[in-house]
Protein backbone atom coordinates (compact mmCIF):
# COMPACT_ATOMS: atom_id res chain seq x y z
CA UNK A 1 0.00 0.00 0.00
CA UNK A 2 1.40 3.49 -1.21
CA UNK A 3 1.62 6.81 1.37
CA UNK A 4 -1.43 8.39 -1.10
CA UNK A 5 -3.45 4.98 -0.60
CA UNK A 6 -3.06 4.85 2.86
CA UNK A 7 -3.83 8.22 3.22
CA UNK A 8 -7.14 8.45 1.32
CA UNK A 9 -8.05 5.62 3.06
CA UNK A 10 -7.33 7.19 6.45
CA UNK A 11 -8.65 10.50 5.37
CA UNK A 12 -12.01 8.76 4.63
CA UNK A 13 -12.38 7.34 7.96
CA UNK A 14 -11.91 11.00 9.60
CA UNK A 15 -14.45 12.08 6.89
CA UNK A 16 -17.21 9.81 7.39
CA UNK A 17 -16.70 9.57 10.84
CA UNK A 18 -17.39 13.44 11.02
CA UNK A 19 -20.48 12.99 7.92
CA UNK A 20 -22.70 10.22 9.65
CA UNK A 21 -22.12 11.50 13.37
CA UNK A 22 -23.21 14.79 12.22
CA UNK A 23 -26.24 13.40 10.87
CA UNK A 24 -27.28 11.26 13.62
CA UNK A 25 -26.88 14.29 16.00
CA UNK A 26 -28.88 15.87 12.79
CA UNK A 27 -31.53 14.09 13.50
CA UNK A 28 -32.19 15.68 17.30
CA UNK A 29 -33.10 18.93 15.55
CA UNK A 30 -36.32 20.18 16.58
CA UNK A 31 -36.92 17.41 18.70
CA UNK A 32 -34.72 18.16 21.92
CA UNK A 33 -35.17 18.21 25.22
CA UNK A 34 -34.86 21.69 25.44
CA UNK A 35 -34.63 24.53 23.14
CA UNK A 36 -30.96 25.57 24.25
CA UNK A 37 -29.73 22.08 23.74
CA UNK A 38 -31.35 21.91 20.41
CA UNK A 39 -29.23 24.48 19.35
CA UNK A 40 -26.26 23.17 20.96
CA UNK A 41 -26.55 20.06 19.04
CA UNK A 42 -27.28 21.60 15.82
CA UNK A 43 -24.15 23.47 16.14
CA UNK A 44 -22.39 20.39 16.98
CA UNK A 45 -23.39 18.63 13.66
CA UNK A 46 -22.73 21.62 11.95
CA UNK A 47 -18.90 21.68 13.16
CA UNK A 48 -19.07 18.14 12.05
CA UNK A 49 -20.26 18.70 8.36
CA UNK A 50 -17.46 21.57 7.98
CA UNK A 51 -15.15 19.02 9.02
CA UNK A 52 -16.42 16.18 6.83
CA UNK A 53 -16.11 19.15 3.95
CA UNK A 54 -12.47 19.38 4.78
CA UNK A 55 -11.44 15.77 5.34
CA UNK A 56 -12.80 14.50 2.05
CA UNK A 57 -11.91 17.15 0.30
CA UNK A 58 -8.54 16.48 0.92
CA UNK A 59 -9.46 13.17 0.29
CA UNK A 60 -10.78 13.29 -3.34
CA UNK A 61 -7.60 15.69 -3.64
CA UNK A 62 -5.09 12.93 -3.07
CA UNK A 63 -7.16 10.46 -5.10
CA UNK A 64 -6.23 12.45 -7.83
CA UNK A 65 -9.78 11.38 -9.87
CA UNK A 66 -11.50 14.44 -9.71
CA UNK A 67 -13.87 13.32 -6.89
CA UNK A 68 -14.81 16.38 -4.74
CA UNK A 69 -16.17 15.81 -1.04
CA UNK A 70 -19.59 16.15 -2.40
CA UNK A 71 -19.35 12.90 -4.81
CA UNK A 72 -17.57 10.67 -1.74
CA UNK A 73 -20.31 11.96 0.38
CA UNK A 74 -23.21 11.39 -1.54
CA UNK A 75 -22.47 8.79 -4.04
CA UNK A 76 -20.44 6.20 -2.08
CA UNK A 77 -22.65 3.22 -1.00
CA UNK A 78 -22.35 1.62 2.77
CA UNK A 79 -19.65 -0.48 2.25
CA UNK A 80 -17.16 2.20 0.47
CA UNK A 81 -17.86 4.02 4.18
CA UNK A 82 -15.32 3.98 6.69
CA UNK A 83 -16.64 5.78 9.78
CA UNK A 84 -16.40 3.92 13.00
CA UNK A 85 -19.34 1.92 13.85
CA UNK A 86 -20.12 3.42 16.95
CA UNK A 87 -21.11 6.81 15.11
CA UNK A 88 -23.59 5.29 13.05
CA UNK A 89 -25.30 3.74 16.26
CA UNK A 90 -28.65 4.97 16.90
CA UNK A 91 -29.65 7.91 19.31
CA UNK A 92 -31.46 5.91 21.63
CA UNK A 93 -32.66 8.74 24.31
CA UNK A 94 -30.79 12.18 24.60
CA UNK A 95 -28.35 10.69 27.56
CA UNK A 96 -27.39 7.95 25.03
CA UNK A 97 -26.71 10.52 22.16
CA UNK A 98 -24.59 12.24 24.33
CA UNK A 99 -22.47 9.06 25.71
CA UNK A 100 -22.04 8.61 21.97
CA UNK A 101 -20.65 11.79 21.51
CA UNK A 102 -18.63 11.89 24.68
CA UNK A 103 -16.91 8.60 23.91
CA UNK A 104 -16.31 9.93 20.57
CA UNK A 105 -15.39 13.55 21.30
CA UNK A 106 -12.49 12.02 23.42
CA UNK A 107 -10.68 9.93 21.11
CA UNK A 108 -11.41 12.55 17.98
CA UNK A 109 -9.60 15.66 20.57
CA UNK A 110 -6.72 13.07 20.83
CA UNK A 111 -6.03 11.86 17.20
CA UNK A 112 -6.68 15.70 16.40
CA UNK A 113 -4.02 16.98 18.78
CA UNK A 114 -1.62 14.00 17.51
CA UNK A 115 -2.43 15.56 13.73
CA UNK A 116 -1.49 18.94 14.48
CA UNK A 117 2.21 17.92 14.29
CA UNK A 118 1.65 15.56 11.06
CA UNK A 119 4.18 15.34 8.62
CA UNK A 120 1.33 16.22 5.89
CA UNK A 121 1.02 19.89 6.42
CA UNK A 122 -2.47 19.95 4.93
CA UNK A 123 -3.57 17.41 7.39
CA UNK A 124 -1.98 19.49 10.11
CA UNK A 125 -3.73 22.27 9.05
CA UNK A 126 -7.40 20.80 9.21
CA UNK A 127 -6.70 19.12 12.57
CA UNK A 128 -6.04 22.90 13.68
CA UNK A 129 -8.99 24.01 12.94
CA UNK A 130 -10.68 21.70 14.08
CA UNK A 131 -9.43 21.13 17.06
CA UNK A 132 -11.18 24.29 18.71
CA UNK A 133 -14.63 23.12 17.77
CA UNK A 134 -13.81 19.34 18.96
CA UNK A 135 -12.31 20.93 22.41
CA UNK A 136 -15.87 22.42 22.76
CA UNK A 137 -17.72 19.59 22.20
CA UNK A 138 -15.53 17.47 24.24
CA UNK A 139 -16.17 20.29 27.37
CA UNK A 140 -19.63 20.25 26.83
CA UNK A 141 -20.71 16.42 26.44
CA UNK A 142 -18.48 15.19 28.86
CA UNK A 143 -20.13 18.15 31.39
CA UNK A 144 -23.90 16.61 30.65
CA UNK A 145 -22.26 13.00 30.92
CA UNK A 146 -21.14 13.88 34.47
CA UNK A 147 -24.09 16.05 35.01
CA UNK A 148 -26.46 12.88 34.38
CA UNK A 149 -24.52 10.35 35.49
CA UNK A 150 -24.24 11.66 38.83
CA UNK A 151 -27.95 13.26 38.80
CA UNK A 152 -31.45 11.83 39.36
CA UNK A 153 -31.53 7.64 40.19
CA UNK A 154 -33.51 7.92 36.98
CA UNK A 155 -30.48 9.76 34.81
CA UNK A 156 -28.03 7.86 36.52
CA UNK A 157 -29.76 4.92 34.91
CA UNK A 158 -30.11 5.57 31.67
CA UNK A 159 -26.85 6.75 31.55
CA UNK A 160 -25.15 3.23 33.02
CA UNK A 161 -27.25 1.58 30.12
CA UNK A 162 -25.94 3.49 27.24
CA UNK A 163 -22.44 3.27 28.75
CA UNK A 164 -23.50 -0.55 28.80
CA UNK A 165 -25.02 -0.76 25.16
CA UNK A 166 -22.08 1.57 23.82
CA UNK A 167 -18.82 0.51 25.46
CA UNK A 168 -18.38 -2.50 23.12
CA UNK A 169 -18.25 -0.59 19.82
CA UNK A 170 -15.45 1.98 21.42
CA UNK A 171 -12.66 -1.11 20.81
CA UNK A 172 -12.90 -0.62 17.10
CA UNK A 173 -11.17 2.93 17.73
CA UNK A 174 -7.47 1.43 18.85
CA UNK A 175 -7.25 -1.48 15.95
CA UNK A 176 -4.73 -1.06 14.02
CA UNK A 177 -4.43 -1.61 10.39
CA UNK A 178 -2.32 -1.57 7.35
CA UNK A 179 -3.42 2.06 6.46
CA UNK A 180 -2.55 2.61 10.34
CA UNK A 181 1.01 1.19 10.04
CA UNK A 182 2.07 3.00 7.13
CA UNK A 183 0.82 6.35 8.16
CA UNK A 184 2.14 5.84 11.45
CA UNK A 185 5.81 4.66 9.52
CA UNK A 186 5.54 8.29 7.73
CA UNK A 187 5.15 10.50 10.40
CA UNK A 188 1.55 11.73 8.87
CA UNK A 189 -0.81 10.18 11.21
CA UNK A 190 -0.53 7.84 15.04
CA UNK A 191 -0.70 4.37 15.26
CA UNK A 192 -4.33 4.02 16.35
CA UNK A 193 -3.59 1.47 19.13
CA UNK A 194 -1.36 4.47 20.45
CA UNK A 195 -4.00 6.47 21.33
CA UNK A 196 -5.78 3.85 23.90
CA UNK A 197 -4.07 4.16 26.91
CA UNK A 198 -4.54 8.31 26.96
CA UNK A 199 -8.20 7.76 26.12
CA UNK A 200 -8.83 5.19 28.78
CA UNK A 201 -7.46 7.53 31.19
CA UNK A 202 -9.49 10.65 30.24
CA UNK A 203 -12.84 8.95 29.99
CA UNK A 204 -12.10 6.70 33.10
CA UNK A 205 -12.07 9.66 34.67
CA UNK A 206 -15.01 11.58 33.66
CA UNK A 207 -17.15 8.31 34.35
CA UNK A 208 -14.91 8.30 37.77
CA UNK A 209 -16.95 11.56 38.19
CA UNK A 210 -20.63 10.56 36.89
CA UNK A 211 -20.42 7.32 38.87
CA UNK A 212 -20.59 5.07 36.10
CA UNK A 213 -19.14 1.99 36.02
CA UNK A 214 -17.11 0.98 33.04
CA UNK A 215 -18.13 -2.92 32.04
CA UNK A 216 -16.24 -5.51 32.89
CA UNK A 217 -16.30 -7.87 30.23
CA UNK A 218 -15.97 -6.30 26.70
CA UNK A 219 -16.19 -7.30 23.31
CA UNK A 220 -14.88 -5.02 20.30
CA UNK A 221 -17.02 -4.79 17.55
CA UNK A 222 -15.30 -3.92 14.63
CA UNK A 223 -15.69 -3.42 10.83
CA UNK A 224 -16.49 0.21 10.06
CA UNK A 225 -12.70 0.94 9.46
CA UNK A 226 -12.65 -1.51 6.44
CA UNK A 227 -16.31 -0.82 5.01
CA UNK A 228 -18.41 -3.56 7.08
CA UNK A 229 -20.99 -1.91 8.67
CA UNK A 230 -24.56 -2.85 10.99
CA UNK A 231 -27.57 -2.32 8.88
CA UNK A 232 -28.03 1.23 10.40
CA UNK A 233 -25.61 2.63 7.82
CA UNK A 234 -27.80 2.02 5.23
CA UNK A 235 -30.95 3.60 6.09
CA UNK A 236 -28.76 7.03 7.31
CA UNK A 237 -27.44 6.88 4.03
CA UNK A 238 -31.02 6.49 1.99
CA UNK A 239 -31.65 9.47 4.02
CA UNK A 240 -28.52 11.29 3.46
CA UNK A 241 -28.03 10.45 0.05
CA UNK A 242 -32.01 10.56 -1.74
CA UNK A 243 -31.68 14.03 -3.32
CA UNK A 244 -28.36 13.56 -4.91
CA UNK A 245 -29.58 9.82 -6.09
CA UNK A 246 -32.82 10.51 -7.26
CA UNK A 247 -31.90 14.33 -8.62
CA UNK A 248 -28.35 13.45 -10.10
CA UNK A 249 -26.31 16.73 -9.95
CA UNK A 250 -29.53 18.76 -8.25
CA UNK A 251 -27.78 21.97 -6.81
CA UNK A 252 -29.49 25.12 -5.55
CA UNK B 1 -42.41 23.32 36.98
CA UNK B 2 -39.96 22.60 39.68
CA UNK B 3 -38.83 20.44 37.21
CA UNK B 4 -37.59 23.39 35.34
CA UNK B 5 -33.89 24.41 34.82
CA UNK B 6 -33.90 28.12 36.56
CA UNK B 7 -33.80 31.13 34.17
CA UNK B 8 -30.25 33.30 33.64
CA UNK B 9 -30.18 36.46 32.31
CA UNK B 10 -27.02 36.53 29.57
CA UNK B 11 -24.85 39.24 28.98
CA UNK B 12 -21.89 39.42 25.98
CA UNK B 13 -19.24 41.88 25.86
CA UNK B 14 -19.06 42.19 22.19
CA UNK B 15 -15.56 43.42 21.61
CA UNK B 16 -12.91 44.72 24.12
CA UNK B 17 -13.14 48.02 25.31
CA UNK B 18 -17.39 47.80 25.45
CA UNK B 19 -19.17 46.95 27.97
CA UNK B 20 -21.41 43.63 28.10
CA UNK B 21 -24.58 43.74 27.14
CA UNK B 22 -27.69 42.20 27.90
CA UNK B 23 -28.48 40.12 24.75
CA UNK B 24 -31.40 37.73 26.12
CA UNK B 25 -31.85 34.65 28.78
CA UNK B 26 -32.25 30.91 28.85
CA UNK B 27 -32.68 28.16 31.08
CA UNK B 28 -29.49 25.83 32.43
CA UNK B 29 -29.46 24.08 35.40
CA UNK B 30 -25.81 25.79 36.77
CA UNK B 31 -23.55 28.79 36.10
CA UNK B 32 -21.60 27.04 33.70
CA UNK B 33 -23.79 25.03 31.71
CA UNK B 34 -25.65 29.10 31.60
CA UNK B 35 -22.27 30.19 29.98
CA UNK B 36 -22.12 26.69 27.51
CA UNK B 37 -25.96 27.31 26.84
CA UNK B 38 -24.86 31.35 26.31
CA UNK B 39 -22.53 30.28 24.30
CA UNK B 40 -24.24 28.05 21.62
CA UNK B 41 -27.35 30.52 21.50
CA UNK B 42 -25.96 33.84 21.54
CA UNK B 43 -22.67 33.65 19.94
CA UNK B 44 -23.37 31.63 16.70
CA UNK B 45 -22.57 34.85 14.74
CA UNK B 46 -18.98 35.74 16.84
CA UNK B 47 -21.08 38.09 18.38
CA UNK B 48 -19.04 38.00 21.46
CA UNK B 49 -15.46 37.53 23.36
CA UNK B 50 -16.82 37.75 27.00
CA UNK B 51 -19.99 36.12 28.55
CA UNK B 52 -21.76 36.48 31.81
CA UNK B 53 -25.06 35.30 33.01
CA UNK B 54 -26.93 35.52 36.54
CA UNK B 55 -29.78 33.58 37.74
CA UNK B 56 -32.65 36.17 37.16
CA UNK B 57 -33.94 35.41 40.60
CA UNK B 58 -31.06 37.03 41.95
CA UNK B 59 -31.15 40.72 39.80
CA UNK B 60 -33.44 43.17 42.02
CA UNK B 61 -35.46 45.55 39.68
CA UNK B 62 -37.01 48.48 39.99
CA UNK B 63 -40.71 49.01 39.97
CA UNK B 64 -42.67 50.26 36.87
CA UNK B 65 -45.14 51.68 39.61
CA UNK B 66 -42.06 53.76 41.07
CA UNK B 67 -41.51 55.24 37.77
CA UNK B 68 -42.53 58.67 38.78
CA UNK B 69 -41.05 59.47 41.99
CA UNK B 70 -37.85 57.68 40.62
CA UNK B 71 -37.28 59.13 37.35
CA UNK B 72 -39.45 62.17 36.69
CA UNK B 73 -37.45 64.53 39.08
CA UNK B 74 -34.43 64.67 36.51
CA UNK B 75 -36.33 65.51 33.79
CA UNK B 76 -36.76 69.54 34.76
CA UNK B 77 -33.23 69.44 35.34
CA UNK B 78 -31.35 70.08 31.61
CA UNK B 79 -28.21 71.45 33.42
CA UNK B 80 -27.24 67.56 34.31
CA UNK B 81 -27.33 66.57 30.50
CA UNK B 82 -24.03 67.12 29.25
CA UNK B 83 -25.54 68.07 25.68
CA UNK B 84 -23.21 71.25 25.45
CA UNK B 85 -19.80 69.82 24.58
CA UNK B 86 -18.87 68.48 21.03
CA UNK B 87 -17.41 64.91 21.08
CA UNK B 88 -14.63 64.51 18.55
CA UNK B 89 -14.91 61.45 16.23
CA UNK B 90 -12.15 59.77 17.27
CA UNK B 91 -13.07 59.27 20.26
CA UNK B 92 -15.27 56.81 19.76
CA UNK B 93 -18.00 54.80 21.27
CA UNK B 94 -18.87 55.91 24.41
Amino acid sequence: MTRDEALFEFLLRLGDNTSILSHRVSEWIGHSPVLEEDIALANTALDLIGQTQLWLGLAGEIEGKGRTADNLAYLRDAWDYRNLLLVERPNGDFGKTMMRQFLFDAWQSLMLGKLLASSDPRVAEIAAKASKEVAYHLERSADTIVGLGDGTEESHNRMQAALDDLWDYTGEMFISDEVDEVLATEGIAPNAASLKAEWEELVGRILTDATLTIPAKSYAHKGGKSGVHTEHLGFILADMQFLQRAYPGASW
Amino acid sequence: MSNEWPLWEVFIRGQHGMSHRHVGSLHAPDGEMAIKNARDVYTRRNEGVSIWVVEAANISASSPSGKGPLYEPSNSKVYRHPTFFDIPDDVGAM
